[in-house]
């Protein structure tokens, strides 16, 4: 990297505010995938001005720009693929404003989500989107991403929350889009811009909905011996009517790793649970609690366990949270998957699954947001062997296919980033992806902002995977 | 016809069939916004014809406006060039349900009625609720965004569509999003279809998630001397867990012409007499859930009214509540009716400004001598209706001065007021969009690349774009 660019830098914000060493960078170079991707130097702005700053060098110097947050990200959004500056928004954590009356928040992108939540709690919001990473993950990343977690079920994913940004474009310009007040006129730029996965703009400030606490919560832990009866229950939740706040499946392998590390009262010897969240309206809860019990007990749940307090109902979901971290202690590396499928096709689809790891030989982990269909099979192998981590992107792939035969996505929440792009051509044309990239290119022409992303470089060549008609439809 | 127009239509012809091209001149009368017809409307069968069409107009530089019902045509500003009208109502089935999975993949052109009748039928619906109901398509609402009174617990189109497919201006068919309720594969390209006039794609296909129709309903009316004690009950009813399916303000004003003839003629639920007042504010709610959760409802709606200083309070029965709503739903087209030269105002301010709103539109009416009506959702959004006695130039000027004023005191407030529907020739006169905001140079961008010719919908939308 041009060292010009580096006292530029230091310039703009000071030494203490840009790494450029190779131990430092070392600790970048790395999100929550499985990617890596070294950056040439970390800046850390602490203002707006400062990231207009950062991104007219960039320019001057015709260097890749990437932004991130806490890097807890799961596709490789926040590595930058061309190596560059990455812009860690860290010092930029304050929250600038919260207006109970209105339930809005303003706040700058380094700000960590749960913190939000916290700094409302007393005067009954939260923010409603809850990555399992909230602890660490920021509000910025989650934009990025259009973040979801497990009570986006009843409450909706970050872009149900946003309505306004502030944010600097690829050519150093300040622009502000949406509004803290409801339908102003124009197109829906904030709709874009949020999950764009950092290739459009930086975001400097956001401002959110937030939402009030429900009165009451309950928790269920119910308890199956078949994995079968677990997504069927799922699926017959979901048929009935009935939005838990959160519906979340861990299949028994799921189960005993987070067991062992949590905690949590999880039941070693069951096939699977189902976690799920009610809430709202007292009465509304003592009823919804009484409907997903009987759906669980038709479909054989051997037990049914409702969290008697706020200290065990915290504890399961401390399970549910961890699950990660708790297979991380199995594994160094594991591979995630975050395929999305019809809500109906749940069993069929964990059946399917389960055939692939036999065929690739790998013991696969089910963890999923099953009430929205959002699966996150979990393939544990060992990276020393360039061969197993092959064959786990081939079997993550073939899951993959099938998600999408069975009318479905390859991402419900972690985004495209560096990891997928190749398997966008599965869903979109060539004309879509063109769509897209020129798109990108009317924000972001040289592609200076977190090239590499989302859209493959060129169309590798395979064949789209046609979903299977599905019934109901009248005839054609 | 001319010779070239005689071309254009055998090529029509030669895209959708001869059955499905209009040219003669009665036929176009239906198509004409602001008197301006166009040289033909088409009605095609299929997104591939869709985009033959565009690619078509490309080729002969025509501008194309997209349309369904046409209840909302006259929405925004008439088009610059229009040369050819994309009826899309052939366009009306079902392409796939999955009621299990509360996902649905439609057609723009089906109407909104036939549309509520298929999901009603597996005890489901889509919470568009929507003005100009018994006529309207689903394509002509999602591209107008207009909005329901529903909003207020189940938010708008762009928190439960999930994916579309589109004709851009080049005639690029793409899709975007999916049919699943979370996905974050790709550009959310298709929120940018919600609301944008048909100026950036023509809308082919559209896939939502479902909703439960909610079992029992009760409704809620309490009238009050002022918008400020009933903006009060819904503070104090934000504070409270209670979360209401709508929550809408009516001035004064309204109650004279929901209790009309042309309002019965819109839809002829009755409205139970005496519920509104013309010298009140009514503050009007509704709930749904099982008998437990209602009757806490309404203890506590009562309980909040009182100190508001509510001078009436009435309960509605499912029945009454199907009217009431109904009436809520149709606002626009009622107030529309209900003067030779209504113009309705659409602000949007926050929920702590509504008050401060609420008083310059009434001030502002009464210092031009308007006769006026107000509808406010609880979420922020207001409906103004001025209600000139006559269409002339005098009442454009009393008309001008007062959306002037109230519009300038919207963006002091931090909001916006856009005047979607007045008299077609007012339109010049009257910042239909609102004051350009500092983000059209952005919103330019995207038109240039989702239709780089500029044939679609030319000028209707804000900025001209």
């Amino acid at each position: 990297m041009d060292s010009r660019l580096i006292r530029d830098l230091k310039k703009l914000l000071g030494a203490d505010a840009v790494l450029d060493k190779r131990e430092d960078l070392l600790l970048y170079e790395y999100d929550g995938s499985v990617e890596s991707a070294r950056p040439n130097c970390v800046v850390f702005p602490r203002t707006t001005e400062d990231v207009v700053g950062i991104v007219r060098l960039a320019n001057r110097y015709k260097t890749p720009l990437v932004g991130r947050g806490a890097g807890t990200g799961l596709s490789g959004g926040a590595l930058p693929r061309h190596g560059g500056i990455l812009t860690v928004f860290s010092r930029m954590n304050r929250i600038l404003a919260i207006d109970a009356e209105n339930q809005r928040a303003t706040v700058q992108p380094g700000v960590v989500n749960s913190d939000l939540s916290l700094a409302v709690a007393h005067l009954g919001l939260h923010f409603a989107p809850d990555p399992s990473s909230q602890k660490a993950c920021t509000i910025g990343g989650n934009v990025a991403e259009n973040s979801g977690g497990p009570h986006t079920l009843a409450y909706g994913v970050t872009t149900n929350h946003v309505l306004a940004l502030e944010m600097v474009l690829p050519d150093g310009e300040l622009a502000r889009i949406g509004s803290p007040a409801l339908d102003v006129s124009g197109y829906d730029l904030p709709g874009l811009f949020v999950g764009s996965e950092g290739t459009l703009a930086l975001v400097t400030e956001i401002t959110v909905k937030l939402t009030p606490l429900p009165e009451a919560v309950k928790t269920l832990l119910a308890i199956f011996d078949s994995l079968d009866d677990a997504t069927e229950t799922v699926a017959e939740i979901t048929a009935r009517g009935i939005t838990p706040a959160a519906c979340e499946m861990l299949d028994g392998w799921t189960l005993r790793a987070v067991e062992a590390y949590v905690h949590a009262g999880f039941p070693l010897d069951s096939a699977a649970v189902l976690l799920i969240d009610v809430d709202g309206l007292r009465e509304a809860v003592e009823a919804q609690v009484d409907a997903v019990a009987d759906v669980c007990r038709v479909h054989h749940a051997r037990e049914i366990r409702v969290a008697r307090d706020a200290a065990e109902r915290d504890l399961l979901w401390k399970g549910r949270k961890n699950a990660f971290g708790a297979v991380g202690r199995l594994s160094p590396t594991y591979y995630v998957q975050d395929g999305v499928i019809p809500r109906t096709k749940l069993p069929v689809t964990i059946r399917r699954i389960n055939e692939i790891g036999k065929k690739y030989g790998f013991e696969i982990g089910d963890i999923f947001h099953a009430g929205d269909g959002n699966l996150h099979p979990i393939i544990l192998f060992d990276a020393s062997d360039p061969k197993q981590f092959e064959r786990a992107v081939a079997a993550s792939d073939e899951i993959i296919k099938f998600c999408i035969e069975m009318g479905g996505a390859i991402t419900g929440e972690h985004g495209v980033g560096m990891e997928k792009d190749r398997l966008m051509p599965l869903l979109f044309s060539d004309a879509e992806l063109d769509l897209m990239r020129r798109v990108r290119e009317a924000f972001n022409p040289a592609s200076l902002l977190n090239p590499g992303k989302i859209i493959p470089a060129k169309s590798c060549g395979e064949i789209r995977v046609r979903p299977l008609p599905i019934a109901g439809g009248s005839p054609a | 016809m001319s010779a070239t127009a005689s071309t254009i239509v055998a090529r029509l012809a030669g895209i959708a069939g001869d059955a499905y091209v209009i040219a003669d001149p009665a036929g176009l009368d239906a198509y004409a916004i602001g008197g301006i017809r166009p040289a033909a409307a088409i009605r095609p069968g299929s997104p591939a014809e869709i985009s033959e069409l565009i690619k078509f107009a490309v080729a002969e530089k025509l501008s194309v406006v997209p349309c369904g019902a046409r209840t909302k045509i006259e929405m925004g500003l008439p088009p610059r060039k229009y040369d050819l009208a994309i009826d899309i109502t052939r366009m009306d089935r079902v392409i796939a349900y999955d009621p299990g999975d509360l996902t649905l993949s439609v057609e723009p052109g089906i109407p909104l009625k036939k549309l509520s009748a298929v999901l009603a039928e597996q005890g489901q619906f889509l919470p568009l609720s929507v003005p100009f109901f018994q006529l309207a398509t689903l394509g002509g609402t999602i591209a107008s965004a207009v909005d329901s009174p529903l909003r207020q617990f189940y938010g708008t189109p762009r928190d439960f569509v999930l994916g579309m497919e589109f004709v851009t201006g080049d005639g690029t068919l793409a899709k975007s999003g999916g049919r699943v309720v979370k996905n974050v594969t790709g550009y959310d390209l298709h929120k940018l279809m919600i609301g944008a006039f048909g100026t950036l794609g023509v809308i082919a296909k559209i896939n939502f998630r479902t909703f439960p129709l909610p079992r029992d309903a009760r409704g809620f009316v309490a009238t009050f001397r002022s918008a400020g004690a009933a903006l009060d009950l819904r503070a104090r009813l934000a504070r409270s867990p209670l979360r209401p399916l709508t929550l809408d303000i009516l001035s004064p004003g309204v109650s004279p012409i929901f209790y009309s003839d042309a309002a019965a003629r819109i839809d002829p639920n009755p409205l139970p007499p005496g519920l509104l007042s013309p010298e009140l504010w009514a503050f009007t709610c509704g709930f749904a859930g099982t008998e437990k959760v209602l009757a806490r409802c309404e203890t506590e709606v009562r309980a909040m009214a009182a100190p508001s200083g509510a001078v009436s309070i009435s309960i509605l029965s499912d029945r009454q509540v199907h009217a009431a709503f109904a009436r809520k739903r149709e606002f626009v087209p009622i107030a529309l009716a209900s003067s030779p030269a209504a113009v309705v105002l659409k602000v949007g301010v926050l929920p702590s400004k509504m008050n401060d709103a609420l008083k310059e539109v009434e001030a502002a009416a009464n210092s031009e001598s308007l006769r006026w009506a107000a509808l406010a959702r609880g979420v922020g959004v207001i409906y103004v209706a001025l209600l000139p006695d006559a269409q002339s130039d005098e009442t454009r000027m009393r008309v001008s001065r007062a959306s002037t004023r109230i519009q300038d005191a919207c963006e002091k407030a931090g909001g916006q007021a856009t005047i979607p529907w007045c008299p077609i020739d007012w339109k010049a006169g009257l910042k239909v969009w609102g004051t350009e905001r500092g983000d059209l140079p952005l919103m330019r961008k995207l038109k240039s690349v989702f239709d780089p010719q500029g044939i679609l919908s030319p000028g209707r939308f804000v900025g001209g774009l």
